[in-house]
């Protein structure tokens, strides 16, 4: 996938202990079955400074992330740059995004990874149950630039915490 | 041949009816902020990938509405797909249809699904005309040398 735009300029892409990757471009997989949307998700994230790779629905994100069934557990895909957030949306053909949520949390590779569920539909127990399997966060399509900007404050934020934890 | 200065004022007004007629909502405003130099034609892309996409949605809901028992669970399916991409592109009337189109679909009522099919024929094609009259346009006032509004 090209990458995209600037630096942010943040001073803490200084730290390359490898604990949130390079926090100047995080690296997002964004998966959503709509083709429309994927694109927009994808320059959204673009525009933010994110390194995107994009995929049509759970099963090919999994493989992605080298949780795949013809994969091994404790092997992680050494094509895969690592991924520092996913996002999903929640209403996909075959596996869900809280299908999805779920199978990435069961893994122990990949369980610390912040996963965002995206929705067209505003339903509170939908809401909630993403939020008590993990998700980082649940937002509501269409997404906005703002709602994007949100997010990447938000990797940045993680950053810093272990920056500091690094400096102490 | 028309200077540039009278296809801006011209795309400016049509543009300003899109929105006031409620063709086009805020999201599609939101779309063309994306756009950069380093894209130039991400709202085109985006838009054709829309029609695209729509084109096949309509065919699949034609067929899926012309079986001897219809399936309304694919239906609402197909439906919900066709919202949610006229929704991220800003096309209202198209994405309101497809909200009463759905209910339809709940209650299994299949005159209602026949007529919102085509109603969401109806408004999306209107929608595609605007959308590629306003793209004429841009690429009219770029040749004419100006820049678009």
């Amino acid at each position: 996938m090209d990458t995209s735009g600037s630096g942010s300029g943040s001073g803490s892409g200084d730290f390359t202990e490898g604990m949130v990757g390079d926090v100047e471009e995080p690296h997002v997989l964004a998966v959503d079955d709509n083709l429309v949307d994927r694109k927009i998700v994808e320059k959204l994230l673009k525009n933010s400074s994110c390194r995107v790779t994009t995929a049509e629905n759970g099963l090919r994100a999994l493989e992605y992330l080298g949780l795949g069934d013809n994969n091994q557990s404790s092997t992680v895909n050494n094509n895969v740059s690592k991924v520092n957030m996913i996002i999903t949306d929640y209403c996909m053909p075959g596996m869900t995004g809280y299908e999805l949520l779920k199978k990435i949390k069961e893994s122990s590779v990949m369980k610390d990874v912040p996963v965002v569920i995206m929705s067209s539909e505003n339903i509170p127990t939908r809401i909630n149950k993403c939020l008590e399997e993990g998700a980082q966060m649940f937002m509501l399509k269409p997404l906005k630039y703002s709602d994007v900007k949100k997010l990447r404050c938000q990797l940045l934020q993680s950053s810093v915490r272990t920056s500091s934890k690094i400096l102490v | 041949m028309e200077n540039a200065g009278q296809l801006r004022r011209q795309y400016v007004d049509f543009v300003a009816s899109l929105y006031h007629e409620g063709f086009l909502d805020d999201q599609f405003g939101q779309l063309q902020k994306l756009q950069d130099e380093g894209n130039p034609y991400f709202v085109v892309e985006v838009v054709s990938l829309y029609f695209e996409d729509s084109e096949k949605l309509m065919n699949n809901l034609t067929t899926a509405l012309q079986q001897h028992v219809v399936d309304f669970k694919q239906i609402d399916a197909h439906v919900h797909q066709f919202k949610g991409s006229s929704s991220s592109i800003g096309a209202q009337r198209v994405k309101n249809t497809c909200v009463v189109f759905r209910d339809y679909c709940e209650e299994k009522n299949l005159d209602g699904c026949l007529k919102c099919l085509q109603q969401v024929k109806h408004e999306y094609y209107i929608v595609k005309n605007k959308l590629e009259t306003m793209i004429r346009l841009e690429r009219q006032i770029l040749e004419a040398g100006g820049t678009i509004p």
